[in-house]
């Protein structure tokens, strides 16, 4: 008998709630009714700042949509529950909906908490709570940004108000900071860090007032807020204000149904998330737990878990709130966890401060000063995820050599216990993640990721994930070969830098120098990839001498093979802008040798059903007609996709065509471990899906954003931001390092989106390298693509002009007139496709088609 | 197995116009053949029919090597689907996780050929 859950709130709590039971309730002794106030699926709410530099609410999206989809499980969006009838056990909604219950769920949160105070209410006042209210201050400061530089004022100087002031910078606000207590993050943070913190803050341009309370919002004469009044008699100029000044459990469903409230609000539960009437549970922040509630979401998790596992009949119950933070705000590092005060009786305090740097550390331990108890990072966190997991454990050798700056004493290795808490958005122990090595044969990041769920929230934790992966497989004695082939033990990235460093420029050379063999000859998998390092170590035409055995078949004939063992064709078609007499010439070729022809998802244009022997013909008309390779064979640039751009459009910024042609024409035939595909859109609106691209470039009214390692495919991914705001020559600098950073050490057929993850230190180590050239080789990247950029030539227009290569396109070495015999085709829907196996044998066709015309090639074709 | 009875040669075509460590297809009266010149002279023949893909295509795939029991033999990778063959004896050593299509043997046929005055002869 399936019971009926039903959840009221569509936040992220929610959203965990129902992922871990339809994970776990394999018999679906449950259907889920989710009842959501907002207008959208649950979102990340931790990442709303994000928002403002990714400037779509997709990306937040949490999990898998396919939860959604799910028969058991049902979202009503836009509709808040008004009120709840314990007796009957039902709950209604705004718009009049009734559900009954046999088990409910308050997950509704908390709601920020607006000081009691005159002007709140008035135009440019927001809160920082939904995408709704980030969008609306986005659209405010943005409209009084075209005539003024806008002055910005944040109540609040914790977590949030520290967002909030970041995301008010970003749009370009001058920005305050208000605080009404001693410090900024005074709920995570000492006096010291909180010192410290305020230094890094300053240093983004952000004012901060501490000590200073808000009495009063003053409008200005022409409507809108204007200033604010202080306690101690003192004005602060605004145009816009944000009131981050705490939030307050959305209690008022309790309150009305009559279960029990705490004395600070909030729904009261047990550690096993059951409030006073045992058919509810109360989760998240609005759940009053061991006397409190929790702005955070990890907890939330561990209780939407704890309901999960409990309505699945099981025990678990709450161990306690892991209350550390990490603030995301760029260029301010700052992290707290366990006892951050010393609140500990007889704990001792080791502090480690550089004012210069901007640097606070603390770490509390116990009074013998073994165990860590908590700890405060300011300006340097990176600390926070070894340390973080040892809460209540005791440190190894000398707690201060944790704080020192790197190198300065060299902190012992961690050897994480099993039962330490690793990623807590997920609660995945270290312990799971060993096992995800040793009992489910993960050998990589990725799949203990897909294992575990490890790091797939906020990411904080993915550089200590990688660690305890890489060392749980050494120990197993699991060698994670990154040998080639049986032909080289080392890994591309090592045999590009061999063969880069030793000027070695044939195979022969480089599998006599660096092979496992005297006498191997190679094979499908080290011929390609060592033919694609001297392409670009050694420049040469892809047919040149002793290449030409290296290429795979599509490279050796500069097409694409199809099925049949027929080939395709695609010129370049530079950004997607053709003329109409480039159209005509393609439709001619594709009508005269009776191709099959489709546009591609790269704007441009795909001719099927080529044979061997007609690709020179094909390509000698195409060439006349002033075309050139399209190098869609090659693992090398494809596209560099486009949107209309300035030019035409209404709403773009920039000349996306432009650029986009430029990048195309810079980077064509550039060989590298994999496909590699750009994007140029003109505006924001990102027409050209540029972030699907492993190099995605959008306009800003001030310049260029560059976002990197996206891609479509079995695991897509979007692109992250690289830079922003940069010229077109920074631009084109940035991304010639990037593309050729990335062919020197990425793994064979690796895209980009796994390759940021392996380097060092992921997407900040990628832009280290880019950007601030941190291994010093950025100089040398940039001669090799000026050395590119100048040997380019189209490999079909100079193979058109060597007899010798053209010998190679013959269909029989004996018979060069005579096409391939077992090619066939049918019409279908006006072109032809290649006939199949039953149509070939002459079987009758099947009975609701029309009788198919089976012909040869010769047919079809003009030869 | 085909060596012992080879009653007719047909000449194909000269060395040179075979590139080396490449594959070149030609046709042998209905059969068409996959032919490889190696590296120190030598000339091999299998079939063209790739009977993974049931397409004419082995003559187009990269030639390597296997260590096999400790031998280096030689090898052709299928273009298509990668499944690895030994061009002296037509055996699939890797299907690369793949059937033959239409119940078809995972192995290649082979042919015997001699090379004769600089030209090319496969035996029948």
């Amino acid at each position: 008998m399936t019971q009926h859950l039903v959840v009221v709130g569509g936040g992220m709590v929610a959203q965990r709630l129902v992922e871990a039971l339809r994970d776990r309730d394999t018999a679906g002794t449950w259907r889920i009714t989710v009842l959501a106030e907002e207008p959208r699926r649950p979102y990340d709410r931790v990442a709303l700042t994000s928002y403002f530099s990714g400037r779509d609410a997709d990306d937040l999206a949490l999990g898998d949509p396919e939860l959604w989809s799910d028969p058991l499980v049902t979202l009503v969006r836009d509709d808040a529950v008004t009120h709840i009838d314990r007796d009957a056990k039902t709950v209604t909604t705004a718009h009049g909906r009734t559900e009954h219950y046999d088990h409910l769920v308050l997950a509704t949160g908390s709601s920020a908490w607006v000081p009691p105070m005159e002007g709140t209410d008035l135009p440019g006042v927001f809160v920082y709570r939904t995408v709704d209210d980030v969008a609306e201050l986005r659209g405010y400061v943005e409209k009084l940004s075209e005539d003024r530089v806008v002055k910005g004022a944040v109540l609040g100087g914790g977590l949030l108000g520290l967002e909030a002031a970041g995301a008010l910078q970003a749009l370009g606000a001058k920005t305050t900071v208000l605080q009404v207590g001693t410090h900024l993050m005074s709920a995570q943070v000492d006096l010291g860090g909180g010192e410290a913190l305020r230094r890094l803050i300053n240093q983004l341009g952000v004012g901060v007032r501490l000590n200073a309370m808000t009495t009063r919002i003053r409008p200005h004469r022409r409507g809108g807020v204007g200033r604010l009044d202080l306690a101690d008699g003192g004005r602060v100029d605004a145009d816009v204000v944000v009131i981050a000044a705490g939030v307050r459990p959305r209690d008022e469903l309790g309150r009305s149904s009559g279960l029990a409230i705490g004395e600070r609000g909030g729904i009261v539960v047990d550690d096993t998330c059951l409030t006073s009437d045992l058919d509810i549970s109360a989760v998240g922040e609005v759940a009053c737990i061991q006397g409190a509630t929790i702005g955070l979401v990890a907890p939330g998790y561990a209780m939407a878990e704890i309901t999960a596992d409990r309505l699945l009949g099981g025990t678990s119950s709450f161990p306690g709130a892991d209350t550390a933070t990490k603030l995301k705000l760029s260029g301010v590092d700052v992290a707290s966890f366990g006892d951050a005060f010393g609140e500990t009786p007889g704990a001792l305090e080791i502090v480690w401060a550089d004012p210069v740097g901007g640097v606070y550390k603390k770490l509390v331990m116990s009074d013998d000063a073994r165990t860590l108890l908590g700890g405060v990072l300011v300006g340097d966190a990176s600390a926070y995820a070894s340390l973080r997991p040892m809460l209540g454990r005791e440190l190894p050798g000398d707690p201060a050599a944790f704080l020192l700056p790197e190198g300065g004493g060299g902190a012992p290795e961690l050897e994480l216990p099993d039962d330490a808490a690793v990623c807590s958005c997920n609660n995945v122990s270290a312990g799971t993640i060993r096992g995800a090595v040793t009992d489910h044969a993960c050998t990589d990041l990725g799949a203990v990721k897909a294992c575990t769920k490890a790091g797939t929230s906020c990411g904080s934790c993915l550089p200590l994930v990688k660690k305890l992966v890489t060392t749980e497989l050494a120990a197993q004695g699991i060698e994670v070969s990154t040998a080639l082939c049986e032909h080289f033990a080392l890994s591309r990235a090592q045999l590009y830098d061999a063969v880069r460093v030793s000027g070695v420029s044939s195979f022969t050379q480089v599998i006599e120098r660096f092979g496992t063999r005297a006498d191997g000859r190679g094979c499908d998998i080290c011929k390609p990839t060592v033919a694609s390092i001297l392409a670009t170590t050694s420049p040469a035409h892809v047919l040149e001498g002793e290449r030409a055995t290296l290429q795979d078949t599509n490279d050796h004939v500069m097409a694409n093979l199809q099925k049949d063992g027929s080939y395709s064709v695609v010129p370049r078609i530079a950004g997607g802008e053709v003329t109409p007499e480039g159209l005509i010439a393609i439709g001619e070729v594709a009508k005269d040798f009776g191709l099959y022809t489709k546009i591609t998802g790269g704007q441009r244009i795909d001719m099927f059903g080529a044979r061997i022997d007609q690709l020179p013909l094909i390509w000698q008309r195409l060439v006349d007609a002033g075309f050139e390779s399209g190098h869609a064979y090659g693992k090398s640039l494809r596209t560099v996709k486009s949107c209309v751009g300035s030019t035409w459009c209404r709403f773009g910024v920039q000349d996306s065509v432009a650029l986009a042609v430029m990048l195309e024409l810079r980077y064509r035939g550039l060989r590298s471990p994999h496909k590699i595909k750009l994007g140029v859109s003109g505006c924001a609106r990102e027409c050209a899906e540029a972030r699907g691209k492993d190099v995605g470039v959008i306009a800003t009214d001030k310049g260029w954003n560059v976002y990197v390692g996206g891609n479509g495919g079995f695991t897509p991914r979007h692109a992250q931001l690289l830079a922003e705001d940069l010229d077109t020559e920074t631009l084109v600098r940035t991304i010639d390092r990037f593309l050729l950073y990335y062919v020197r050490t990425a793994d064979r057929l690796q895209r980009t989106a796994p390759w940021i993850e392996d380097v060092e230190g992921g997407l900040d180590g990628v832009r280290a390298v880019v950007m601030e050239d941190s291994l010093g080789i950025a100089a040398d990247l940039d001669e090799q693509m000026a050395q590119h950029v100048v040997e380019y030539e189209d490999e079909w227009r100079a193979t058109l002009e060597d007899p010798e290569k053209l010998r190679r396109f013959a269909s029989f070495v004996n018979a060069p007139d005579t096409p391939d015999p077992s090619l066939a085709y049918v019409p279908e829907r006006g072109q032809s496709r290649p006939a199949t196996a039953e149509e070939r044998d002459g079987a009758s066709p099947t009975p609701h088609h029309e009788p198919v015309l089976v012909a040869g090639a010769r047919l079809e074709v003009r030869s | 197995m085909t060596a012992l009875e080879t009653s007719v040669w047909t000449t194909v075509c000269r060395v040179d116009d075979l590139a080396p460590e490449r594959g070149a297809a030609a046709l042998l009266g209905a059969d068409q053949v996959a032919l490889f010149r190696l590296l120190d002279g030598r000339v091999l023949a299998v079939q063209q029919h790739d009977p993974f893909s049931d397409a004419y295509v082995i003559s187009r795939g990269i030639v390597g090597s296997r260590s096999v029991d400790g031998v280096e033999v030689p090898t052709v990778a299928s273009p298509m689907y990668k499944q690895v063959f030994d061009l002296t004896t037509g055996r699939c050593l890797d299907v690369a996780g793949k059937t033959p299509a239409r119940g078809l043997p995972a192995d290649l046929r082979t042919w015997p050929v001699r090379v004769r005055d600089d030209l090319v002869e496969v035996g029948s």
